[in-house]
């Protein structure tokens, strides 16, 4: 018997935006290597960028060749032996992706409000607090390792979303959170503080993983292979043990919902995003968020669509006590860093609200508002709103760096009407207020979540939108209306990077929430998945 | 396409607020002010144009229509028919004076007179656009949008309590908004069931023949959101907190202008669009709308601070209006549409007329007054008028509307008027004592030496007054434009139960 050896074929081209990520996330670590010193920054900086573009411009590419255009059953194709899925809802996922990730390289690359080095540590090894910290911070250090790290977080996101395949989902969802894990820790400031919080998201992600990898073997042992298109079939044959699918479902879902940060897996949330770097929370609050999304759809829809009525009352409740853990816990928060993951777990709740909106295809109109184009609609809004608020957090500061706690914003409007207003119309849009993306978004996942019948949810949604009005009011209140204690705050000018991000983020939070159009009618068009 | 006048209506004083925005600031100066003046102005130039070509029974007017968002069903879509007509004209009437009356109270704002008066023309384009949009999306935008405003009006300009007061103002509105928003999305999926494909136009929406239960719940989302907004019993909390804190000019915008949103929303969206539900409703909302109708007149009485007051006048009034809407006759209606004009006029002379009052004395509570009619004649003259019309005294324009409401509500049954009579001699105890107590009786001490109005005060005050007894000796102009409305109304609400014609529609 001969042994015969296929070798796999891989559709390079259309994997390009991960091939090109992943490689320069490598060149990026041969530059630490070998680039001197002095030069790595401006290397780093301008890689990064020029990667990251021509992942774009390929995604692109990508995209339009899916031919969204024209009605087909199908559009994108399966890649890479089936453990890739490039439809529209990846490629979407991908475009979103790296433009937050450009937006978030520059935020990294701000040197300007730390008088010249970066905001991240000087010397990651130096113990918080000893000679060689101060040697470091004197010296002028800075770890430009961050931005290859970052890449390969964008890389890892960039497969999460197309997995089709448990297995590659897995290596995705190891790949994106390792570097995140590490970047967490790295912060200037408050070193002690980031550490611990990048301690608590490693360790509660690892033991999120575990459930991941034992929900994947109890699936496997359900359908006997770890393929979305084997698993759906084995899910409509009503094949094999009932119970090893529901306990694989109920263990996938755990790892999932802790990377979006729903409840009950919410805890690592707050904590994580206070204590690490400004820079790195607004790239994990936007992007994160968009890829695990992602592939939490892939994964329900096309995996174990079939079998949505077992699954649809569980993410009901993981909904509705994500939204009121997420808003009514934040009344109570006293610092801005902590308030906004508060609000990004509310987010998360109305999302998984757009999730709900899982119809059987026949009974969506081509074209119409699905799910899909909901949540995807949802998650480019979040987005920008998110990471130019955290943006808008770095540039608010005091001797001790940024002021985060909220007694430090008061009156803020004095100081800065600018970004004072600036703040005020991202957390309007927050609010879901009129003529501002974050009213479309909420819009499009209700009343996707309302035609597929989960009006219960909606209106839980609608009274916690409302709660959570109260504490977005509550910091415009305090910004403009508060007096300063002490000293006040005071707003560091920033360099043109962060300042871009700021302009961007605005500028899309209005034009989405304007003239939304365009972008409705792309999604409705590409929002389905390839099975 | 002809121009969009109602674009350009919304437009230009959107515009005037950005260009005050970028003037010089030169605190206290004059410039923005005139500027914003004359962009009120031109504004109701415009509006009184588009009233002279408008046809009193033409149904709707001036319209534009352009697909907006085609995936949600939203459009661009504006157009006035006479109800929409009206209070369009009350906004751009009432906002120069309200400006003319009010030329100082935004110099020691949080942002000085160029935010205030910028504010005030963003709000009254926001405003024309929340009457003329035909289409429940753009409505909804405009609704919340309003919000924003009326928010920074309330808590940059005013007394000691006005950050409070916005911000119960604000939340009672958003969660109002927020119910409606559910209610707004459940219209977007009943529509998108019809073969049509979803749609947000009213003229389209008022041809589906919901189901009692949707219909039922849709209606109950919009009239909560209607009630905090008008306001009604139990939901009226936050108007005398925000009158009694902001300045008279903000009041007036609040009451006369954007919580005539609630009662027009009632017309245009519970009614027309959830007959059916709102016929079911009928009776809790005659309870609530008579309880609305006492609860507010006793609780005037009861008020020594002016601006809260006046709040719970209108709070009564509002009822009445209510009561118009949903007895669901022409004379009730007619009435209440009349009366949303008349509403608007008298409170707005009253605040305005008390408020400079207040702002001689220096206290708002009625116990710190005595004697101003002796120091200040004209000032007393002018209250008396502007209060006999909040009582609806036969002859000023007020009376009209409440009398027909009253034939309305005998109509619906004798036992709905019977108890919203009383309120009439509430009305004179509540105007006449407060008179009394501040006007007439010796000079306090705090009242000595007060200046009588100026002549600008008197500009402001003099044309609405003119108004309000012209008005009320011939209401015809203004019923003309409001009657075929009704009638449309009435047609909408009287729809017989069409689920068999629309089968019949099919088989033809």
């Amino acid at each position: 018997m001969s042994a015969s050896f296929t070798a796999p074929t891989i559709e390079y081209s259309t994997l390009s935006p991960i091939l090109i990520v992943l490689g320069t996330a490598l060149l990026g670590v041969l530059v630490e290597a070998f680039a001197p010193r002095g030069r790595r920054y401006l290397v780093q900086v301008v890689l990064s960028l020029v990667g990251l573009v021509a992942a774009i411009v390929t995604a692109v590419m990508v995209f339009s060749r899916l031919d969204p255009g024209h009605h087909t059953p199908k559009l994108g194709k399966v890649a890479a032996m089936g453990a890739l899925a490039v439809d529209g809802p990846a490629v979407f996922c991908w475009l979103l992706v790296l433009v937050l990730a450009v937006l978030s390289v520059l935020l990294f690359a701000e040197r300007h409000l730390e008088g010249g080095v970066l905001s991240f540590a000087g010397q990651a090894a130096a113990l918080p607090g000893t000679e060689a910290e101060r040697e470091a911070s004197t010296r002028g250090l800075e770890h430009t390792e961050v931005f290859p790290l970052m890449l390969f977080a964008v890389s890892g996101m960039l497969m999460f979303p197309a997995a089709n395949d448990l297995l590659t989902m897995f290596v995705a969802l190891e790949v994106l959170s390792l570097p995140l894990y590490l970047l967490c820790g790295l912060a200037r400031r408050r070193r002690l503080l980031s550490q611990e919080a990048a301690l608590k998201y490693f360790l509660l992600g690892a033991f999120s993983s575990g459930f991941f990898v034992y929900g994947l073997a109890l699936v496997y042992g359900y359908a006997g292979s770890m393929g979305f298109a084997q698993i759906a079939e084995a899910v409509s044959g009503q094949a094999g043990s009932q119970g090893l699918l529901l306990g694989g479902i109920g263990l996938l879902s755990v790892g999932l919902l802790f990377k979006v940060g729903a409840a009950p897996f919410h805890a690592w949330t707050p904590d994580v995003y206070q204590g690490a770097p400004t820079a790195v929370t607004a790239f994990m609050a936007a992007s994160t968020k968009v890829a695990a999304f992602g592939a939490l759809l892939r994964l329900f829809y096309v995996a174990f669509g079939g079998y949505r009525s077992s699954w649809i009352p569980m993410i009901w409740v993981v909904a509705i006590l994500t939204m009121v853990i997420g808003s009514v816990l934040a009344l109570t928060q006293t610092d801005i860093k902590r308030l906004l993951a508060y609000s990004s777990i509310a987010h998360a709740g109305f999302i998984l609200t757009g999730f709900l909106g899982i119809r059987s295809l026949d009974a969506v109109v081509p074209g119409s508002l699905t799910g899909v184009s909901a949540v995807l609609f949802y998650l480019t809004t979040y987005g920008f709103t998110t990471i130019a608020a955290f943006a808008l957090v770095t540039v608010v500061r005091d001797g001790g760096g940024e002021a985060t706690h909220l007694s430090r914003w008061q009156g803020l409007g004095k100081e800065s009407p600018l970004v004072a207003g600036l703040f005020a119309f991202l957390l309007l849009a927050m609010a879901g207020i009129p003529l501002t993306s974050g009213f479309t978004g909420k819009w499009a996942v209700f009343a996707a979540a309302l035609s597929a019948g989960a009006w219960p949810v909606v209106i839980v949604a609608v009274l916690m939108s409302a709660v959570a009005a109260y504490f977005y009011v509550r910091v415009i209140v305090l910004m403009f209306f508060a007096e300063p204690v002490g000293e006040g705050p005071s707003v560091t000018s920033p360099s043109v990077l962060t300042g871009s991000v700021i302009a961007v983020g605005v500028a899309a939070t209005l034009v989405l929430g304007v003239v939304p159009g365009a972008l409705i009618d792309l999604l409705g068009r590409v929002g389905v998945f390839i099975r | 396409m002809d121009f969009p006048w109602l674009s350009a209506l919304v437009l230009l004083p959107v515009v005037g607020s950005v260009v005050l925005l970028v003037l010089p600031s030169r605190r206290g100066g004059a410039l923005p002010k005139l500027v914003a003046l004359g962009f009120s102005t031109v504004t109701l130039v415009v509006a009184l144009g588009l009233t002279a070509g408008y046809a009193t029974d033409g149904g709707y007017q001036y319209t534009e229509n352009l697909t907006w968002i085609k995936l949600f069903g939203a459009h661009y879509s504006l157009g006035v028919d006479g109800v929409g007509l009206t209070l369009l004209l009350l906004t751009v009437i009432l906002t120069p004076f309200v400006m003319l009356a009010s030329w100082h109270d935004g110099d020691l704002g949080t942002w000085g007179a160029k935010g205030f008066f910028a504010w005030i023309l963003a709000l009254e384009g926001l405003s024309i656009g929340v009457f003329a949009a035909t289409d429940v999306f753009l409505f909804y935008v405009f609704f919340e949008a309003t919000l924003i405003p009326v928010y920074f009006l309330v808590a940059g300009y005013g007394g000691p309590t006005r950050v409070r007061a916005a911000v119960k103002f604000l939340l009672f509105s958003l969660a109002g908004g927020l119910i409606m928003l559910a209610s707004v999305i459940g219209l977007y999926v009943e529509s998108a069931k019809t073969s049509s494909g979803p749609t947000y136009l009213i003229s389209e929406l008022g041809k589906i023949d919901f189901s009692t239960v949707a219909g039922r719940w849709m209606f109950v989302g919009f009239f909560i959101a209607f009630a905090i907004k008008a306001p009604m019993f139990p939901v009226h909390t936050w108007l005398p907190d925000t009158t009694e804190a902001a300045t008279p000019g903000t009041s007036v915008l609040l009451v006369s202008i954007l919580d005539k949103i609630g009662t027009f929303g009632m017309i245009r969206f519970c009614l027309e669009l959830f007959p059916e539900a709102s016929r079911w409703a009928t009776p809790v909302v005659v309870v609530l709308a008579i309880v609305s109708i006492l609860y507010g007149a006793f609780m005037a009485i009861g008020s020594d601070n002016i601006p809260r007051l006046i709040a719970f006048t209108s709070v009564s009034h509002f009822g009445f209006i209510v009561l118009g809407i949903f007895v669901m006759n022409s004379q009730g209606l007619s009435g209440a549409n009349l009366y949303m004009f008349n509403h608007g006029l008298s409170t707005a002379a009253l605040f305005l007329v008390t408020g400079f009052l207040i702002s001689r004395r220096g206290s708002a509570l009625i116990s710190d007054f005595g004697g101003v009619e002796k120091v200040a004649p004209v000032l007393a003259g002018l209250f008396l008028v502007a209060g006999l019309s909040s009582l609806s005294l036969p002859g000023l324009s007020p009376f009209v509307s409440e009398l027909l409401v009253m034939v309305g509500a005998f109509v619906h049954s004798p036992w709905a008027a019977g108890f919203a009579v009383p309120a009439i001699v509430l009305a004179a105890i509540y105007i006449l004592w407060m008179y009394q107590r501040t006007m007439t009786g010796p000079v306090r001490e705090g009242v000595i030496g007060m200046r009588d109005l100026g002549l600008r005060e008197v500009a402001s005050l003099a044309p609405l007054l003119l108004l309000i007894v012209g008005l009320g000796l011939y209401p015809q102009p203004l019923l003309d434009v409001i009657n075929p409305a009704v009638k449309h109304t009435m047609s909408q609400v009287q729809r017989s139960d069409p689920q068999p014609s629309v089968q019949g529609e099919a088989h033809q």
